[in-house]
């Protein structure tokens, strides 16, 4: 008795050996490169980083990004480019599933086309926007020109360089989400659609009864992955403006936190503001799993 | 893609009857060649102004208005771009990068969640979900902390900038990826594995001639986002691989295109993306089922 359960013990301990072998690599690189750094975001926020020495400063730095004037403005910018993003990445993409998914033709072609833009590197898709937005010899303006239309100086105009900003990200980004939401639309039984017509329903009746209830779980899914994705943009108004662009047009709180880090080397600021973004995010990323987990009962 | 007949084609919004009307065939064939044509001006356009820019002089590039073709031929704009910008070590930096991050995922992200799928360790759980918290933490937020831990890495003081580790162990964090994979190795009958232990072989064996062989669907789908993740990816190597001749296409472009004329700035581009866009073609039927079989499963 005694024999056998030491046995079981050793195998039950090498069994765990076994596995924790298997486990250490992912587990080192998430300790170094994730965990590690969850901690040190929360600490270097309280702290003055110079040439190696750490000082304690306590709320100093929250204190220096809120009275930064560019906290607001990068908040409004951020904010703007949010919203936007809903208008055009949001409903748009939706929009374009429901008329792709009613198509018989040509439907491989379109789902690749539309895609495309999201498997480029984005700063080829950002250099091609910059010189279509160009207010010289822009393509833009030439469309424009030849409509007998008004140009515009597009990106270097201050109010509206955020709308070209999320114009070019629409195009590089809405791919993914036509696609996911065509899936969607394809698990929609038909019979729901045969018994709206039956019940003497229109096309507008149909979507909003139907197709809109029956995409709801993805739809509000959607609308908290893209909150929270848009709310971290940087790319693009990084490459089209620089980041600033005219009178901090297209600051975002990403690029604030890139400025204080690698323009100032002000690590701490650049903490402090990181993790009031992650504050703000965690309210949108628990609603998510909040939603997802009521998605899966 | 054949057009669907009455009985195969499943239901959808507007009925194969209304269709198959005169006004509904009309409505139907004028919808098509519109979603047609605007998508492929919308979306193939810019990609077009990408491969003939490159073609252009610079004088033409930046003529108002813009030529829609290139009047006068100058090839000679790519291999400038080529040599200029140092095209060919940021292809080859960007590759070993790729294809190292491919290599670290699949060895160390199938081994964990093979791990905790099969092998069930104690503290198990505990470890997943603390990688599955770590999805809960926006990236950028991570962005300033890690680069300090690169500068200086915890314990052995050692500094990773500029080098391919600083590239390839952080995209091992891909908790998705872990999840992914877990819940694949979750569907494989314990019977098998317990089959195979009998005849003697061990958890490495097990893992390879059993759990793998069966997974292929999924590591394909992981393969190709741990590759496109590091082709697409720009503010970390910008940050992480700050010397030029170490950066990725993407970030080197970037970094280089101050100073560069349009014509050949353009030229790197189209050159950058060519490469996408040829294993988007190659596997755009897993790229296109992995998306959504990968996304919103959660």
């Amino acid at each position: 008795m005694s024999r056998s359960g030491g046995s079981a013990l050793l195998r039950e301990t090498r069994r765990n050996l076994t596995a924790h072998a298997f486990l250490i690599g992912a587990v080192l690189c998430f300790a170094l490169f994730s965990w590690y750094p969850m901690i040190r975001e929360f600490i270097t926020s309280f702290q003055k980083v110079r040439g190696g020495q750490t000082t304690w400063v306590g709320w100093h730095n929250l204190n220096q990004i809120v009275h930064d004037p560019s906290f607001g403005v990068a908040w409004r910018n951020t904010g703007e480019f949010t919203l936007l993003a809903l208008v055009f990445g949001y409903a748009m993409p939706f929009f374009v599933a429901v008329v792709l998914n009613e198509l018989r033709h040509a439907k491989g072609y379109l789902r690749v086309v539309v895609y495309l833009p999201v498997m480029l590197p984005p700063v080829a898709s950002l250099v091609m926007f910059q010189y279509f937005y160009n207010p010289q010899y822009g393509l833009f303006n030439d469309i424009l020109h030849s409509l007998h239309l008004p140009t515009s100086t597009w990106l270097q105009n201050p109010s509206l360089a955020m709308l070209c900003v999320v114009i070019a990200s629409t195009w590089m980004n809405m791919g993914s989400a036509v696609l996911i939401y065509l899936a969607a639309l394809q698990g929609i039984p038909g019979e729901l659609y045969e018994a709206a017509e039956l019940d003497g329903a229109g096309l507008l009746r149909r979507i909003w009864h139907v197709t809109i209830p029956q995409t709801r779980l993805i739809l509000s899914l959607m609308l908290l992955l893209q909150i929270v994705s848009t709310m971290q943009v940087f790319v693009e108004p990084f490459v089209l403006t620089g980041g600033q662009g005219v009178n901090n047009s297209t600051t975002t709180i990403v690029y604030l936190i890139y400025q204080y880090a690698f323009n100032f080397q002000n690590y701490g600021a650049a903490s402090a503001l990181g993790l009031v973004l992650l504050l703000v995010l965690a309210v949108f990323s628990a609603l998510y799993v909040r939603v997802s987990r009521a998605a899966e009962q | 893609m054949a057009s669907a007949t009455v009985d195969s084609a499943t239901r959808t919004l507007i009925s194969q009857v209304q269709l198959n009307r005169r006004h509904g065939k009309a409505i139907y064939w004028t919808v098509l060649t519109v979603v047609l044509v605007v998508f492929s001006l919308v979306f193939i356009g810019p990609l077009y102004f990408m491969v003939t820019g490159g073609l252009k002089s610079t004088q033409e590039a930046i003529q108002s208005p813009p030529t829609l073709y290139p009047h006068h031929l100058h090839p000679s704009t790519y291999s400038t771009a080529w040599g200029e910008l140092n095209l060919a070590q940021l292809l080859e930096n960007t590759l070993l990068y790729a294809f190292g991050a491919l290599a670290f995922q699949l060895v160390f992200d199938v081994a964990a969640a093979y791990a905790l799928s099969k092998l069930r360790p104690i503290f198990g759980n505990a470890i997943l979900g603390m990688m599955l918290a770590t999805l809960m933490i926006p990236a950028t937020v991570l962005v300033v902390p890690q680069y300090l831990t690169v500068l200086n890495l915890p314990i052995v003081h050692l500094n990773l900038l500029n080098s391919p580790w600083a590239i390839w162990l952080p995209s091992v964090t891909s908790a998705f990826n872990i999840f992914l994979l877990k819940r694949f190795f979750d569907s494989i009958p314990q019977d098998l594995l317990d089959a195979a232990a009998i005849d003697g072989a061990g958890p490495v064996r097990t893992l390879c001639s059993i759990v793998l062989p069966m997974s292929r669907p999924i590591l394909a789908v992981v393969s190709i986002f741990a590759m496109v993740n590091v082709w697409k990816d720009f503010l970390w190597p910008l940050l992480a691989e700050p010397d030029p001749t170490k950066q990725t296409l993407n970030a080197g472009i970037y970094s280089l295109s101050q100073g560069v004329s349009e014509n050949v700035l353009i030229a790197a581009s189209a050159i950058s993306a060519v490469p996408t866009i040829i294993f988007f073609l190659i596997f755009q039927r897993n790229i296109l089922s992995g998306l959504t079989a990968g996304s919103l499963k959660g």
